[in-house]
């Protein structure tokens, strides 16, 4: 095990694909000499060089656009796009193209490419650089989404997005960037659609993703010293979405609460908890509560920014409030 | 109009013919298409590439048979240039079972991989940045492929054609973009909406390529002006840009009568049918009556025995609703 942060992960994790497979390429703005705005990307352009790790304009449509016809004629592209919120400038690429094509044309075109970028608030940025955009991603057919919430699951989930077959986008928290975890050694490979119980209780699940999960967890933390033993779900990947784990967890406590950075409507936690509606209805043993960002824009000030977005304290509170 | 018109030099007579059937056997298709909507065997909307044939066949024969081709909703003529199946073609515009796509993309999504069509793609300008990245895909494989990207007048004024441009050229890419300037952007004069009078060919010094326009209605003009340009592709030049005037016989779409076209505009066009134009010069060339009336006479033959291959076509299957979303076949999102 080495200790490794969750950006030098994520180049770790890059790095290991691009060594495996010579047809792994990567492009994206500033990701090359200048190693990435977040430093995701140091060491790379000097280790594998200007011809497989390469600079790009500002031009998301040309970047994705390229990802694309690059994956249908044999590489296996990595794109990065700096902040998810640029993911509206090039969505065509993504929803339109990249999402259909495999369906429309029954087939015949296989999109092997992975479109990385950095998700999520708790920076000051402001609402345009700010946003978890994972939801407008799960809401498109043939798209894979990802949101790791540690360095280890950064560096394999991301190696298995690479060797998946099919176009998967990878959310990368920024407010997570500077975390630091051990990550085993040598090839690090993960599954998609495998969803993490972090934390064993009996009274109620806790289901998160990303930044979500180190709050959950002290969240549980706390809970536990007031008598209530939270379960915590880590859901890694939204599609495919590991529904037996999620709901397998829902039947043995019988009380579900999402945290979610996302605004309210529409959240990945609402189709969560349609599912443990559905199918756990009998086992359920008080409302399903979602914890999200109220339906804003995300504010720039911390105060503010901080207030909007769910913190430990605003879960412990709605926890406890829901389970009394 | 100052046109530029490559060199012809001597486009040797086999070609010629080539040309003269392949740009018959699109014309006959897409009549044939027309002829199935009116008995509402064709569903949806197409659109129609009437009088636009020597563009899609002068690149279609001058192209190697890995190249790869990326074309529009408006791209028939294109796929089937290709080599690619005339049946399965009309059988996925009549929403059969034996579709190019069995039943789901339709008219504006015909895809022939294995013939080179990569694609026909229905939001405007989208498959200009994508054409580059199988350009980018060619060019790091050092296979020696060729993408050529298709797209109308209209594109030229959409970001990703920009985008694409400027890529293409700063990777010096194995790509050519080539515009077919029809003169209206679905409904509106082109010039009606475009800053510059040649929509492409005035763009391309803002990108540093050569500005070329040529008359998009001769089919020696195009197939010379396609070997230059994925000549110089091949031989790792770079992009180039092309814009080849033309003229659609009909409307924009289905539901488009075209009434907006002044009467002279629309005759003047076809008097300049590009199968018109080049029958006459075939003959002039000395190639017989005779045997030109036998390459039409094939082509006709090849599009009914398509019709009756589509027509015999069991309708799409529901089964197929949730395949192929992913690699393993399967629209399986949760486990």
């Amino acid at each position: 095990m080495a200790e490794l942060s969750y950006r030098e992960a994520i180049a770790a994790g890059i790095a290991q694909e691009m060594a495996r497979d010579p047809m792994v390429y990567f492009i994206g703005e500033d990701i090359g000499a200048a190693g990435g705005v977040f430093k995701a990307t140091v060491g790379l352009f000097e280790r594998f060089g200007p011809d497989r790790v390469r600079d790009t304009p500002i031009s998301e449509q040309a970047i994705i656009g390229a990802a694309m016809g690059a994956a249908m004629t044999g590489l296996r592209p990595i794109a990065e796009i700096m902040f998810s919120d640029f993911l509206a400038t090039c969505w065509d690429m993504i929803a339109n193209q990249i999402a259909k094509t495999r369906y429309m044309t029954d087939g015949q075109v296989a999109l092997p490419l992975v479109i990385r970028t950095a998700n999520g608030g708790g920076t000051r940025f402001g609402a345009q650089h700010s946003q978890s955009l994972e939801n407008w991603a799960m809401a498109v057919p043939g798209l894979k989404v990802v949101a790791p919430s540690n360095p280890a699951d950064a560096k394999g989930l991301l190696a298995a997005a690479v060797r998946d077959p099919d176009p998967v986008l990878f959310f990368e928290q920024k407010s997570l960037y500077g975390v630091k975890g051990n990550v085993p050694d040598g090839e690090h490979v993960d599954t998609l659609g495998s969803a993490k119980v972090l934390r064993d209780g009996k009274d109620c699940t806790i289901v998160a993703l990303a930044a979500m999960v180190p709050k959950a967890m002290q969240a549980a933390e706390q809970l536990a010293s007031d008598g209530i033993q939270a379960t915590v779900v880590d859901v890694r990947s939204l599609v495919p979405l590991d529904t037996r784990t999620i709901l397998n967890e829902v039947v043995k406590t019988g009380r579900l609460f999402t945290v979610e950075e996302n605004p309210r409507l529409c959240g990945w936690g609402a189709e969560i908890a349609s599912l443990a509606a559905d199918e756990c209805f009998d086992d359920l043993d008080g409302p399903i509560v979602r914890i999200t960002t109220p339906h804003v824009p995300l504010p720039a000030a911390d105060v503010l920014e901080d207030a909007a977005m769910p913190s430990v304290e605003r879960i412990v509170a709605t926890v406890r409030k829901s389970m009394r | 109009m100052p046109i530029k018109a490559p060199a012809t030099g001597e486009v040797d007579r086999a070609t010629r013919l080539r040309l003269y059937q392949l740009m018959v056997e699109l014309r006959d298709f897409e009549q044939r298409a027309y002829e199935l909507f009116l008995e509402n065997l064709v569903r949806g909307t197409s659109h129609l590439a009437l009088g636009q044939e020597a563009i899609g066949a002068g690149y279609g024969v001058a192209m190697r048979a890995d190249d790869y081709t990326f074309c529009t909703y408006r791209g028939h003529n294109h796929t089937l240039a290709r080599g690619a199946s005339m049946g399965a073609a009309l059988a996925e515009l009549m929403g059969r079972g034996n579709g190019m796509l069995h039943g789901k993309g339709g008219s504006m999504h015909l895809t022939d991989v294995k013939h080179g069509a990569m694609g026909s793609y229905a939001i405007v300008g989208a498959h200009l940045p994508i054409a580059a990245g199988a350009a980018w895909s060619a060019q790091v494989r050092k296979s020696g492929q060729v993408a050529v990207c298709f797209f109308g007048d209209g594109t030229t004024n959409i970001g990703a054609f920009h985008e694409a441009l400027n890529l293409a050229v700063v990777w010096k890419l194995p790509v050519v973009f080539v515009c077919e300037n029809n003169l209206y952007m679905e409904y509106t004069p082109i010039e009606a909406v475009t800053a510059v009078k040649h929509p492409a060919a005035d763009r391309a010094s803002a990108y540093g390529l050569e500005s070329i326009l040529v008359d998009g209605n001769d089919a020696d003009v195009m197939y010379e002006i396609a070997r230059q340009t994925i000549g110089k592709a091949r031989a790792g030049g770079g992009p180039s840009l092309v814009e080849a005037l033309t003229y659609r016989h009909g409307g924009h779409s289905r539901a488009d009568p075209a009434k907006y076209r002044p009467e002279a505009e629309v005759r003047e066009w076809m008097a300049r049918d590009p199968i018109k134009v080049y029958r006459r010069r075939l003959l002039e060339a000395g190639i017989g009556e005779a045997e030109l009336r036998d390459v039409e006479a094939r082509a006709q033959q090849k599009v009914d025995a398509a019709t009756d291959e589509a027509r015999s076509g069991a309708p799409a299957t529901v089964d197929e609703i949730e395949r192929q979303v992913w690699s393993d076949g399967s629209a399986t999102w949760r486990n």
